[in-house]
């Protein structure tokens, strides 16, 4: 039987939108994934001895020190992204398949996904070294099944807290008290939990406890899923009632307000949507990791600075803009058959992108407090995003086609965050042209020719936005057909 | 008003669609009827340039619909519910199509009022966004829709499915009402041979792509129409 349903994802998999969609996306992918696993590697090889010869600690007992941070981190990180089990449950529900074999599956599954596996591309190189370096073999192994186990914890404690955001934020909240703490001074929890990992590596015995943990949690998973599996239980649409909202306001805009509005609907009203919203926030805070010296001058160079700049201001443009028009997917059909001038709806989407980024220009303003040079980082990187990658996000959204079942979050089995990896690798190149930019103007005249380069192009791009959108247009135009046909498929 | 010429839909090998010609005059009330996958639906999204013609052309106002967007003006469509705004009310997604359609919210709120019998007091005013609806209501507001500012050209693809049946009833008056009107042609598909041969003057029946059969609605119409689809 599971053989049968492995079966069933692979088609499911091999048919989706997003692998025929064609060759660039793929590529995109491919490559996203291999710099991901390489950098991983680097990191899981290096760390040793950045940490041995660089830092003068003993890079085991550091990395279990701060191992306590990682792992919440990468709760955090998978909620965000890591998609749940899809599965089309409702249909299997009333064939002779054993129930506790469908969410066996289910869960099952998530094991071989990339949150899980990356972890194996830095840890395994780092245990290698470890041992080559005179650890002994049997005590790493002990240790490093513990941190297995760990991973694998992280993977079910996603999946019992993702319809808990109350959860969610408890959690986030305390691995951001923690770490202030730590940073001022007033308690530091790696002390009291680098004992624990240490244990993991001198008493081989207590690496069960993880796996005994890890067991309960599958368990608590699968009792959670099990009883989820009725219609009129989990798997029963929440109906919530409708809210109005005022947007007469946006109605000096003309016919591009008819657009902006029911943007403005759908991102508040679809928990899928909404996520982007919380992205943006996080991104604006984001810049903080260089800005300030938390990051211990690693990120303590002008060109990382653009680099935070495009982040800072740009959440909204990457979550959002960058699903143009796959948000509008599920009415697709009504779109290209009413009385709507591709421009104008281009047009709403870009004006959207532009008022989102010059809120979070403005809310950074805080940045201030860090220096002038800092803002000024901030200001070249909106200045590039109106100009440019507000551009860019609508170009590649043109060619990502992966329809956005807005609905699916109702489901407890749907596919239910707010961005999956894939768009996120298509970034990549959005943040490195303002970086190569800025390298090449402050080779002229350092540092202020720099900014002065970057924000000269967006300007322009700015300037140009005629011209470009014709260029937009066109290739909706001809993506037409493909782009409902893709649309046509579910998630 | 529409204008098929030489018409095919090809996927690879398989000939989906094959119209060699046909004219659908003003103010005609035009049925299309057939079995599942004799084309019904894909002649509808040709017509809206949803899907590219293999060859030929489908004209709307003399306009080809691949080359110009005139025809959206004063066209209007229900097909399946890919053409609702599952976020939104139904009084929002109406206000909505007004606003695309440059009809005010006043005069939206007044063509609703002319509802209220067909609603049934199910759709307005219950504080419910319409991907909370049943299919059967969801289907009174897309259809409700396309009679926002008077289009020219209704295509409805299945109009009669998954409603009660008082509400078939009423769809049935509603739509020999808006027949009478010279102005507004209305093309409908269905499975039910019944509803279309009370309500359309005008009756083609596609069968693997073909049209087989192309007939004025007479007294005997539905009689004909059973003999060839029991066979």
């Amino acid at each position: 039987m599971f053989v049968r349903l492995l079966q069933l994802q692979w088609k499911s998999y091999r048919r989706s939108a997003a692998l025929t969609s064609g060759v660039i996306t793929s590529v995109f992918y491919l490559f996203g994934m291999l710099y991901f696993i390489v950098m991983f590697m680097l990191l899981g090889y290096g760390s040793f001895y950045v940490l041995d010869e660089e830092m003068g600690v003993d890079p085991l007992r550091f990395i279990n020190q701060h191992i306590i941070y990682g792992t919440s981190f990468w709760i955090v990180w998978r909620y965000f992204i890591q998609k749940m089990p899809v599965l089309n449950i409702q249909a299997l529900l009333t064939l002779p398949i054993k129930v506790n074999t469908i969410v066996h599956y289910a869960l099952g599954r998530t094991i071989f996904s990339f949150f899980n596996v990356s972890n194996a591309f830095f840890f395994i190189p780092f245990s290698v070294v470890l041992v080559n370096n005179g650890y002994p073999f049997s005590q790493v192994l002990s240790w490093h099944l513990a941190v297995a186990a760990i991973v694998f914890c992280t993977n079910y404690i996603n999946i019992l807290i993702n319809d808990r955001n109350d959860l969610f934020y408890a959690v986030a909240v305390i691995l951001v008290l923690f770490a202030v703490f730590q940073r001022y001074d007033i308690f530091d929890i790696t002390v009291y939990m680098g004992p624990v990992f240490d244990t993991f590596y001198n008493d081989p015995i207590y690496t069960l406890i993880p796996w005994l943990v890890l067991l309960l949690l599958y368990r608590l998973a699968f009792t959670h899923f099990k009883n989820r599996m009725y219609l009129d239980a989990g798997l029963q649409v929440a109906k919530k009632e409708a809210k109005q909202i005022q947007l007469g306001w946006f109605n000096r805009f003309g016919r591009t307000a008819i657009f902006i509005k029911n943007d403005i609907k759908l991102v508040l009203r679809n928990k899928r949507s909404k996520m982007t919203l919380w992205i943006s926030l996080m991104f604006l805070f984001y810049g903080l990791l260089f800005f300030t010296d938390s990051s211990g001058g690693l990120y303590d160079n002008p060109v990382w600075k653009i680099f935070a700049g495009i982040f800072v201001s740009g959440g909204f443009l990457f979550t959002f803009g960058q699903y143009v028009p796959s948000w509008d997917s599920a009415y697709y059909p009504l779109m290209m058959s009413q009385n709507i001038a591709y421009r104008e709806y281009l047009n709403a989407k870009w004006s959207m992108i532009t008022i989102a980024t010059s809120v979070s220009t403005l809310l950074g303003s805080f940045y201030m407090l860090f220096g002038w040079d800092v803002y000024a980082a901030i200001l070249t990187g909106a200045i590039y995003n109106i100009g440019i990658n507000g551009y860019l996000v609508l170009l590649s959204g043109a060619y990502i086609k992966t329809p956005i079942d807005l609905t699916s979050t109702k489901k407890p089995f749907g596919d239910k965050q707010a961005f999956n990896a894939k768009t996120l690798l298509l970034t990549l190149p959005k943040l490195f042209l303002p970086m190569v930019l800025y390298f090449v103007g402050s080779l002229f005249g350092g540092e202020w020719a720099g900014y002065m380069t970057v924000a000269c192009t967006g300007i322009l791009g700015y300037f140009l936005k005629n011209k470009v959108f014709d260029l937009i247009e066109t290739l909706y135009k001809t993506e037409k057909y493909k782009t409902l046909n893709a649309y046509k498929q579910s998630t | 008003m529409i204008r098929i010429e030489q018409l095919t839909k090809r996927y690879g090998d398989t000939t989906v669609l094959n119209i060699p010609e046909m004219d659908i005059p003003k103010g005609q009330v035009f049925g299309l009827v057939g079995n599942n996958g004799a084309g019904k639906t894909t002649l509808f999204s040709l017509l809206l340039d949803l899907i590219q013609a293999t060859e030929g052309t489908v004209k709307i106002d003399q306009v080809d619909v691949s080359t110009s967007e005139d025809w959206k003006t004063n066209t209007a469509a229900f097909l399946d519910d890919s053409f609702l705004i599952g976020y939104l009310t139904p009084e929002e997604y109406f206000y909505f199509i007004g606003e695309l359609r440059k009809v005010s919210k006043e005069d939206v709120d007044e063509l609703l009022a002319g509802y209220a019998d067909f609603f049934n007091d199910e759709i307005l005013n219950k504080k419910k966004y319409i991907r909370d609806l049943s299919k059967g209501n969801q289907k009174k507001v897309g259809v409700v829709a396309t009679f926002i500012g008077d289009p020219e050209l209704l295509i409805l693809d299945e109009p009669f499915a998954n409603l009660d049946p008082t509400t078939q009833i009423r769809l049935k008056e509603l739509l020999t009402e808006k027949g009478k009107d010279t102005n507004t042609t209305i093309l409908i598909s269905s499975h039910d041979i019944q509803h279309v041969t009370e309500v359309c003057e005008r009756i083609a029946v596609l069968e693997k792509g073909e049209i087989v059969k192309d007939l004025k609605t007479k007294a005997k119409t539905l009689k004909e129409l059973e003999e060839f689809f029991a066979k």
